[in-house]
C-alpha cells in the first residue's frame, strides 16, 4: 500500500486514541456486565438471548455513533483548524488524504469492536458457563457490524468533505436510520406509480441498505446465516464504501481550502 | 493540473461503477431473502416488545409495520399462498403501536378470518383483533361493523353478529346500515341479500385498495352464484315440463322468454353442458364463486407455502 | 533557472451563499524569484498575499494561470518534496508532541526513516525549542507554535521555503532569531519567499520585494528603491509638561500624558528637535524611530497622489 496513506491512517488512529474515543469501552463494559448480572438473576430461559441481543446491538450503536462523530470532523475539522495546510503542501495527494483518513477511522472501529467482542463473549460465558458451536455465529454478526461501520464511515467522510460537522452529523445519522429501513423504503417504492416510483426506487438503491447487515435477532435464535449472504454483504459494503469515497475524493479534489 | 484531471476521471468512473455494482449486489441479495425484513417478526412477535424497542417513535413504526403487513399479504396473495402465518402478528404489532389505525382492523376483518389462499384462516385472532380495536376506539362504528362481519361471514355466529351490529348502532354517528344488518341477523334473511349488503357496505366504506378489490370480487361472485342458481332452476323447470333437458342454451332462453343468453359480470355468456349444467366461461375470473364451476375444476392454490 | 516563476496566477472567489457574486482576490500575477534570493512579498492585510501562497501550495486552485517551481509544474509531488511552507498563524494537531508532529511530517515528506529522529532534534534546536519533549502542542504558546511551524517548514531540507507572516506572534527576541534563521537559510543556498505587512522586516532581510495591494502587484525591486519616497518619522519623549515653542515650529505633533510629553517629528528634524529641547533644558527620555508599516506607506502614497491631483485641478 501507498506509504503516505498508511502514515495518515495511523495518525488518524492515534488522534482517536488520544481524544479518548476508546473510553466508550468503559461505558460498554458497564452496560454489558450490568445487564449480564441482572438477567442472570431474573430470567433463566432468555438470559443468553438478552446478552447476545443487547451486546451486539450495543456494539453496533456505539460504533455507529463513533463512526459518525469522528467521521464528520475528519476533513472539515482539518480545514477549519488549518492543520491540512501543512499536510497538503507536502507530497501528499488529496485522494491519499481521504483514503488514509477513512482507513484510520475504520481501523479505530475494528480495534474498538475487537475489545467489545471480547466483552460480549465474556458476558456470554458468565451467563451460560460454556460456549457452544452456535456461538460462532456471533462472529458473523460482528463481521456484518464491521461492514456496516465501513459504510457509515465512508458516508460521514463524504459529508465531511463538503459540509459543516453539524450538518454532516445530521445527514449521516438520517442516512443510517433510513438505511436501516431500506427494505421498507423499497416496498414503498414498489407501491408507488409513475415517476414517483422511479424516483423512490432510485432513492431506495442510493441510500445504504443496512437491513441485510442486521442478523442479530436471527443469530440470537441460532439461525444459521447463508454463506451467500456473507459474500453479498461483503461485496455490497465494499462497493458502497468505494462509491462514497469516490464521491468524497471528487468533491475534495475540487475544493478550495479557504 | 494534468494529474488532477486524471484523478477526477478515475474517481468519477469508480463512483459510477461501484454504484452500479452495489445496486446489482443489492438486487441479488433481495432475491436471496425475499421476505427478509419480516423475519424479525418471527423473533420479536411480542407487540409490547416492539413498542418498547421503538423508543417512542411508535407512530412511525406503526406505519412501517402497517406497510409490511399490506406488502406481506399482497405479495403472498398474488401467488395464492397456502399460509399467512405472519399476517396476524404483523397486524397485532401495528395496532399495538398505533391502536387508532382503523384501516389495520378493517384489513384484519377482511383477510385474517378467510381460509387460505384468501386469508390467514384465523377467525379467532380476527375476533380478538376487532375486540382490541373496539376497546381502544369505542366510538368508531366501523369496528363494530368489522367484528359483526367476521361473526356472520366466517363464524356463522348470527347471535353474536346481531349483538355486535346492535352495539354499533348506539355509537354516535353510526352508519344507518348497521340497524338493517342487526335486523337481518335476527330474521336470518336470505343469504345472498345479506351477504351482498355486507360486501357493498365494505366496498363503500373502505379506502384500502386490497380490501376494496376483495369486496368487488365477492360481490361479483355473489352475482354469479345467484345467476347460476336461477338458470339451474330454469333447467329443472324445463325438465319437469318437457321431460328432457334443453338441447342447448338457446332453447332454454326462448322457453323462459329471456331477451338473450344471460351474461356473467364480465359480459361473457353462461354455458350449458349437454348434461344440463350451467357453467362459467372463465371460472378463474371469479375466485370466490361457488356455483357454475366446471366438473373437476380446481382453484389455483398453494403457489407458495 | 529561477526558483519560482508565477505565470499569470489569478483567483476569483464566488462569495455569498445563495446568489454567488464573484470577488477578485488576485489579479493576474507575474513574478519571478531567483534561486538563492530572500524575497519579500509585501502588502497590507487583505492584499492577496495569503491567497498567492495558497495558490502556490495547491490549497486553492487558480481561476487561470500557472506557476513553475524549480523548473517544474508547481503541483507535482516531486516539487512538493522540495518546498517547505509555514502558513499564517499555524495550528497543528494539538494531541501530538512537537517530536511526534515533526516525525509524522517527516514521514509524509519522505525523509528517510534513519535520519528522521536526528533531523527532528536538529530543527527543533535550530528554531529554539530544544526542550519540548513529551509536551503536547495544546500546551504551546502562540510563539512556540510559530517556531514549530518554522521547524516543520525546513524539516525535510527543502530547496525553497514559503513563509506566510513568519514574524507574527513572536516577541522582539523571536523576530531577531527568525531573521537570523532566514539569513542562514540563504547562506545554505535556499530560496526564501516570505510575506509580511511590516516594512522593516523586509528592509533588513530582503534582496528584493514585491508590493501587492488589493490583489494587484504595485512594484518589484529593492526595498530602498520602493520606499525612498516615504520619509521616516521619529518619536521623541521628554520629562515635563512644557512644549518649547521651537518644537512647535518644527511641526511636531505633541501630546502631554502625565509628566511626560510625546512628540512625533520628521526624521530629518531629529537634530533640530534635540537642540530645541536642550536649549529649554528639558530632560530627554527617549528617541525612537517609528516603524513604518506598509499601511502608512500606502496611506502616504495615496495621500500624496491625492494632493497632487488636487493641485492640478
Amino acid at each position: 500500500m501507498n506509504r503516505r496513506i498508511a502514515y495518515i491512517a495511523s495518525n488518524t488512529f492515534r488522534e482517536a486514541v488520544r481524544d479518548r474515543v476508546l473510553y466508550n469501552l468503559i461505558a460498554f463494559a458497564l452496560l454489558l456486565s450490568g445487564a449480564a448480572i441482572l438477567v442472570g438473576q431474573i430470567s433463566i430461559e432468555i438470559e443468553k438471548l438478552v446478552v447476545i441481543n443487547l451486546g451486539l446491538t450495543a456494539v453496533s450503536l456505539f460504533g455507529v455513533v463513533i463512526a459518525i462523530f469522528i467521521g464528520i470532523g475528519l476533513v472539515s475539522k482539518e480545514i477549519e483548524k488549518r492543520t491540512l495546510y501543512t499536510v497538503l503542501s507536502r507530497p501528499v495527494r488529496r485522494w491519499e488524504f481521504i483514503v488514509g483518513k477513512f482507513l484510520g477511522l475504520a481501523g479505530t472501529l475494528v480495534v474498538n469492536t475487537f475489545f467489545m467482542a471480547i466483552g460480549v463473549f465474556l458476558a456470554l460465558f458468565y451467563v451460560s458457563h460454556k460456549f457452544v458451536k452456535a456461538d460462532a455465529l456471533i462472529l458473523i454478526a460482528l463481521y456484518f457490524i464491521i461492514l456496516e461501520f465501513l459504510i457509515v464511515c465512508s458516508l460521514s467522510l463524504l459529508f465531511s468533505s463538503f459540509s459543516s460537522p453539524l450538518l454532516s452529523a445530521v445527514f449521516a445519522f438520517s442516512l443510517f436510520v433510513v438505511g436501516s429501513f431500506a427494505e421498507d423504503l423499497r416496498n414503498f417504492a414498489g407501491m408507488a406509480h409513475g415517476i414517483s416510483r422511479w424516483l423512490a426506487t432510485a432513492a431506495a438503491y442510493l441510500v445504504p441498505n443496512l437491513s441485510a447487515f442486521n442478523v442479530i435477532s436471527s443469530i440470537a435464535h441460532e439461525q444459521p446465516v447463508a454463506g451467500q449472504l456473507i459474500l453479498h454483504n461483503t461485496l455490497y459494503a465494499l462497493f458502497y464504501a468505494t462509491m462514497a469515497l469516490s464521491g468524497a475524493v471528487l468533491i475534495f479534489e475540487h475544493r478550495d481550502l479557504k | 493540473m494534468k494529474s488532477r484531471r486524471k484523478i477526477t476521471i478515475m474517481a468519477s468512473t469508480l463512483l459510477v461503477l461501484s454504484l452500479a455494482a452495489s445496486a446489482f449486489v443489492l438486487h441479488c441479495t433481495d432475491k436471496l431473502r425475499p421476505q427478509a425484513t419480516l423475519d424479525e417478526v418471527l423473533f420479536i412477535s411480542s407487540p409490547t416488545l416492539v413498542k418498547r424497542a421503538s423508543l417512542g417513535y411508535d407512530g412511525l413504526m406503526a406505519c412501517i409495520y402497517w406497510t409490511r403487513a399490506v406488502q406481506y399479504f399482497g405479495y403472498r396473495h398474488h401467488y395464492y399462498a397456502a399460509s399467512y402465518n405472519l399476517l396476524a402478528p404483523l397486524l397485532e404489532i401495528t395496532t399495538h403501536l398505533d391502536p387508532h389505525l382503523i384501516v389495520a382492523y378493517e384489513f384484519g376483518s377482511s383477510f385474517l378470518a378467510p381460509k387460505p389462499p384468501h386469508g390467514a384462516g384465523e377467525p379467532e385472532r380476527a375476533v380478538a383483533l376487532m375486540k382490541y380495536g373496539i376497546e381502544n376506539n369505542p366510538d368508531n362504528w366501523h369496528l363494530y361493523y368489522d367484528l359483526g362481519f367476521v361473526y356472520y361471514m366466517e363464524l356463522h355466529d348470527y347471535k353474536d353478529a346481531e349483538e355486535t351490529f346492535e352495539r354499533g348502532t348506539k355509537v354516535p354517528n353510526a352508519h344507518p346500515f348497521l340497524k338493517i344488518f342487526a335486523a337481518q341477523m335476527a330474521q336470518h334473511a336470505g343469504e345472498y341479500q345479506t351477504a351482498r349488503m355486507l360486501w357493498s357496505a365494505t366496498y363503500q366504506t373502505t379506502q384500502e385498495k386490497q380490501i376494496k378489490q376483495n369486496a368487488i370480487d365477492h360481490l361479483r361472485a355473489l352475482r354469479v352464484d345467484e345467476d347460476v342458481d336461477h338458470l339451474q332452476d330454469a333447467v329443472t323447470r324445463f325438465g319437469e315440463r318437457t321431460g328432457r333437458l334443453p338441447a342447448n342454451i338457446w332453447e332454454l332462453v326462448s322457453a323462459e322468454g329471456l331477451p338473450g343468453i344471460p351474461l356473467d359480470p364480465d359480459g361473457h355468456p353462461y354455458k350449458m353442458t349437454p348434461q344440463g349444467r350451467i357453467e362459467l366461461r372463465d371460472p378463474d375470473a371469479f375466485p370466490f364463486a361457488t356455483k357454475g364451476l366446471p366438473v373437476g375444476y380446481k382453484r389455483k392454490y398453494g403457489g407458495m407455502n | 533557472m529561477p526558483a519560482i516563476e508565477i505565470l499569470g496566477l489569478e483567483k476569483t472567489y464566488s462569495v455569498g451563499f445563495w446568489r454567488k457574486r464573484p470577488k477578485r482576490a488576485l489579479f493576474p500575477l507575474q513574478l519571478t524569484v531567483e534561486d538563492g534570493e530572500i524575497f519579500g512579498f509585501l502588502g497590507p492585510n487583505g492584499a492577496g498575499k495569503t491567497t498567492t501562497l495558497k495558490l502556490l501550495m495547491g490549497l486553492v486552485y487558480p481561476t487561470s494561470g500557472s506557476a513553475r517551481i524549480l523548473g517544474q509544474d508547481w503541483n507535482e509531488p516531486a516539487v512538493k518534496a522540495q518546498i517547505g511552507f509555514l502558513p499564517e498563524q499555524p495550528y497543528f494537531y494539538d494531541y501530538l508532541t512537537a517530536h511526534e508532529l515533526l516525525e509524522y511530517y517527516g514521514q509524509l515528506s519522505g525523509v528517510p526513516a534513519k535520519q528522521r529522529s536526528h533531523r527532528v532534534n536538529e530543527v527543533l534546536h535550530q528554531v529554539g525549542l530544544p526542550d519540548v519533549k513529551g509536551l503536547q502542542l495544546r500546551k504551546f504558546s502562540k510563539g512556540m507554535l510559530q517556531r514549530v511551524g518554522i521547524a516543520q517548514a525546513i524539516l525535510h531540507d527543502p530547496k525553497v521555503v514559503f513563509f506566510d507572516e513568519p514574524m507574527s506572534g513572536l516577541d522582539p527576541m523571536g523576530r531577531h532569531e527568525v531573521r537570523d534563521l532566514m539569513d542562514e537559510l540563504k547562506y545554505q543556498g535556499k530560496t526564501v519567499f516570505f510575506s509580511t505587512h511590516i516594512l522593516s522586516d523586509a528592509e533588513t532581510l530582503c534582496d528584493r520585494v514585491a508590493i501587492i495591494h488589493k490583489g494587484e502587484l504595485r512594484g518589484v525591486g529593492a526595498v530602498e528603491d520602493l520606499t525612498s519616497s516615504v520619509q521616516g518619522k521619529i518619536e521623541v519623549i521628554w520629562q515635563g509638561t512644557q512644549i518649547p515653542a521651537a518644537m512647535k515650529a518644527l511641526g511636531a505633533e505633541c501630546h502631554v500624558s502625565g509628566d511626560r510629553v510625546r512628540a512625533i517629528v520628521d526624521e530629518k528634524q531629529q537634530d533640530a528637535a534635540i537642540d530645541a529641547l536642550r536649549r529649554e533644558r528639558q530632560q530627554l527620555v527617549s528617541i525612537t524611530p517609528v516603524r513604518t508599516t506598509l499601511e502608512s506607506y500606502f496611506v502616504e502614497k495615496l495621500r500624496r497622489a491625492e494632493t497632487t491631483a488636487g493641485k492640478t485641478v
